[in-house]
């Protein structure tokens, strides 16, 4: 039955999965329970042009191999993996569901690839990450369209713009579900669920309860539909909440961009080459502290604490080559004082912090592939590397915002993927795959393309797991 | 010129798709685009011309509508492609002429058919048109020597001609100097793309065409189109050969070098023709230039059309109907190659020196 155009799919019986959510971790939940034998139908929120959440945004995953291979240099074992988790978390991690995580990443690409995913050999795009993470030909919408179209193939339901509204869990047991379709309130029933609807970071009301309206100069950078209501459903049904409410992912980027989608292109690469000021135009910290990637998540932060919560990037005509190009032209000026004009600074201001930084340089090495030994002395703050002087025009400056990639609360799941409730006990047939449990692994910070490492591993387990609830049995197919 | 808006707007998702680069696996456009950083309206001839229009790009893209950014890159790549071929055509007086290209290859290749089939009867009376001729000479009995030769020899030149010049000037526009264009390193490369038609594989999967699936379909099409018209190019100069230098006249027996090789290539392109045909009528309209479909569609016929007729022609050279039918392939074997510097045909030259453009600059880097 197609459901992609119209969908006759009978809402008056019990369908054994219920799937909600239409991104990477609801089709590997659904595709494994459909293998099984289960009947699943999947809803999505977001109209069929803008399926697949944050998904459609990613462009790896990272997982586990021991050998390199047609799109990977070298092999990343998991005391490495494990590592890399621990130091962007800070040890604020589950440690059973990591290492279940890491264990059961090897060699998903193969499970991928029978499922309509491809891969591309590293090429100059693909960041520093060619060893590490497997990247998706055509990046994560791709990936999405190959797994729609297999989810379709094995006969899964799905439905476009079907919003859900509540579920109805009684007794820790979830009995059934009402979504919006084209305007109608719809009930539907199955015997098991499997929640994978994402964050709330879309949701810019309920970040104002942390921030306040602060909050109203953040840009989203993924998909509008992530507005956690399933996640407010959950917690308010009693699951068992994780991860810090008040902490986001949020990294610098350009102040232009779309409220929301804008995606990958609205980074900006610049901050280390240059001097970061406010709207006061002052400094406000070491731009050079570290490599950009290593950086860009706390630079998120550092601008929402600034006034109106905007930044400017300024370089000079030394650096423009030496970062990835922006999507949006930077601001354009023969002096310092003119960029301050065009920017809306006091020109006075901005030049006396330039005029400052540029006496301050020691001299050193220029090096942007090191961390080499150009530095400030005797200026707060410091400027710990790539610390050149402002002196070549034209002038280029790009404003900064933050932009928020995800939310850290989620709801508490085990091993199975089961939602634990807050008397400690699981939810029999509740289980929540991706962003919405994200929170468990990754307490703070973040590893690139881990995100749908998450989602595979915890899709499949909780695919499995509610289809293994719903019929009995369960053996995977493939 | 093209349009400074279509100029514009490549220029703008060139930057966009510079600043994701998402799609580098698919094809030689993206990796080329990211040895720059800007983009003049030559590097966007370039990346036009380069594109195969897989159309990979589409469907993967992120910022493909209904998003704002609005980002269509086959289509735009397409529409600067059919405007940069309208821009090359010489004399520029045609170039009005075949503006609107299908209505103006269908009256050509028309008023061709008509006239041949027409002077033909008339000079001939219908007693030899209509007769059966067989043995030695039984062709030029319907349509003497010269008068195939010599009008074929001219149409061949200037179509050389005017290939010649569109591609030269191209290649100027591309911004590359004369003498590079003859690299012999660089063609060899471009020539070992072009003939497994390397830009069509989608980084290994194939193109998304007709619509979002991937697959080879179309790329084995144009492959079967590409050689059987080798083929028919090879079969015909044979022909040549052996009226001229050994004295054998057409038409040669049905298992001799020019047939066998003339009636495989003949019927490669009628498939490979037919199937493209076929999957343009479903191909998804959305990452396509309306503009093109007439020229594309018109081309395509008219190749599957002379085939056909010279198929026809083969089977039944030994009956009445072949005095008609070589008249009618003639006819069409002429309205092709005197909308050949006019039409699709084109891409193939074309594209061949962005090719060579590509092989340089990725050579140099």
């Amino acid at each position: 039955m197609d459901c992609r155009t119209e969908c006759k799919a009978d809402f008056s019986h019990t369908f054994d999965v219920l799937v909600i959510g239409g991104g990477n971790a609801a089709l590997c939940a659904a595709m494994t329970a459909r293998e099984a034998g289960a009947r699943v139908v999947l809803l999505e929120g977001a109209p069929k042009d803008f399926r697949g959440g944050n998904s459609r945004h990613t462009r790896n995953l990272r997982y586990l191999h021991e050998t390199g291979n047609n799109h990977l240099t070298g092999p990343y074992l998991e005391d490495e993996f494990w590592d890399d988790l621990m130091r962007i978390t800070g040890g604020q991690t589950n440690e059973p569901l990591a290492r279940l995580i890491i264990r059961q990443s090897a060699n998903v690409a193969e499970w991928m690839k029978r499922h309509g995913g491809t891969f591309q050999p590293s090429m100059r795009g693909t960041l520093h990450l060619a060893r590490t993470n497997g990247f998706f030909l055509g990046g994560g919408k791709a990936l999405m369209n190959a797994y729609y179209a297999t989810a379709h193939k094995l006969g899964i339901e799905i439905l476009y713009d079907a919003e859900v509204q509540d579920l109805e869990i009684f007794d820790d047991t979830f009995i059934g579900g009402s979504f919006v379709l084209q305007g109608a309130l719809k009930k539907v029933r199955a015997k098991s669920v499997v929640v994978a609807s994402g964050g709330f970071q879309a949701n810019l009301e309920w970040l104002k309860e942390y921030w306040g309206d602060v909050a109203d100069n953040f840009i989203i950078r993924g998909t509008p539909y992530n507005k956690g209501r399933m996640l407010r459903v959950l917690l308010d049904r009693g699951a068992k909440p994780v991860g810090d409410p008040r902490q986001c992912h949020a990294v610098a980027i350009d102040a232009r961009a779309p409220k929301y989608d804008g995606g990958i292109v609205t980074r900006l690469d610049c901050v280390p080459f240059g001097i970061v000021v406010n709207k006061n135009a002052r400094r406000f910290y070491d731009e050079g502290e570290d490599f950009w990637p290593k950086r860009y998540a706390i630079w998120g932060r550092l601008v929402a604490q600034q006034p109106d919560q905007i930044a400017y990037s300024i370089i000079d005509s030394k650096s423009l080559d030496l970062f990835m190009p922006s999507v949006f032209p930077p601001v354009v000026s023969d002096s310092i004082g003119e960029m301050a004009v065009k920017l809306g600074l006091n020109p006075a201001a901005m030049e006396e912090t330039v005029g400052t930084f540029n006496q301050s340089i020691r001299p050193g090495t220029f090096d942007p592939t090191a961390l080499d030994d150009c530095v400030t002395e005797g200026l707060e703050p410091l400027k710990s590397h790539w610390a050149r002087p402002l002196d070549t025009p034209p002038f280029y400056g790009y404003p900064l915002r933050p932009g928020i990639t995800f939310t850290y609360l989620g709801v508490t799941v085990n091993e199975r993927a089961q939602v634990i409730m807050q008397n400690e006990r699981p939810a029999r047939n509740i289980f929540a795959a991706g962003e919405i449990m994200a929170g468990n692994i990754l307490g703070k910070g973040y590893l690139a393309g881990f995100g749908m490492t998450l989602g595979t591993v915890f899709g499949r387990i909780a695919g499995r797991e509610a289809a293994r609830h719903a019929i009995g049995s369960f053996t995977e197919r493939s | 010129m093209p349009s400074a808006a279509l100029l514009k707007e490549a220029e703008r998702i060139m930057v966009i798709c510079n600043a994701c680069r998402y799609c580098e696996g698919y094809c030689a456009v993206f990796p080329a685009m990211e040895l720059r950083r800007t983009f003049t309206d030559r590097d966007l001839k370039y990346l036009a011309n380069l594109c195969h229009d897989c159309r990979g790009c589409y469907y993967a893209c992120q910022y493909a509508p209904p998003h704002e950014f609005d980002l269509n890159v086959p289509k735009t790549l397409a529409g600067l492609r059919l405007e940069t071929y309208r821009d090359l055509m010489r004399p520029r007086a045609l170039r009005d002429l075949f503006r609107r290209n299908a209505l103006a290859v269908s009256l050509v290749a028309s008023l061709s058919v008509t006239l041949v089939v027409l002077f033909t009867l008339l000079l001939r009376g219908s007693a030899v048109f209509f007769g059966v001729h067989t043995g030695e000479n039984a062709f030029y009995q319907v349509i003497p020597y010269l008068t195939m030769v010599l009008p074929f020899s001219a149409l061949s030149l200037f179509i050389l001609a005017g290939l010649g010049m569109g591609t030269a000037s191209l290649w100027r526009e591309m911004g590359g100097k004369p003498n590079e264009l003859l690299g012999l390193r660089a063609n060899g490369q471009a020539l070992w793309d072009v003939l497994r038609l390397r830009f069509l594989d989608g980084g290994g999967y194939g193109c998304n065409y007709p619509g979002e699936r991937f697959t080879m379909f179309r790329r084995y099409l144009h492959h079967a189109v590409f050689y059987g018209f080798l083929l028919c190019m090879a079969s015909t100069a044979l022909a040549a050969f052996y009226d001229h230098f050994l004295r054998l006249p057409a038409p040669y027996p049905f298992w001799s070098w020019p047939v066998v090789i003339g009636a495989m290539g003949g019927i490669a392109v009628l498939t490979g023709t037919g199937g493209l045909l076929y999957l343009k009528r479903l191909m998804d309209r959305r990452p396509a230039v309306p503009q093109s479909l007439g020229m594309d569609t018109c081309f395509t016929v008219l190749l599957f059309l002379t085939c056909l007729t010279g198929l026809l022609l083969l089977a039944l050279r030994e009956t009445p109907a072949m005095g008609l039918l070589l008249a009618l392939h003639l006819g069409l074997v002429a309205g092709f190659l005197i909308t050949m510097p006019y039409g699709k045909f084109v891409h193939a030259v074309y594209r061949y020196a962005a090719l060579v453009r590509n092989a340089l600059e990725q050579s140099q880097n």
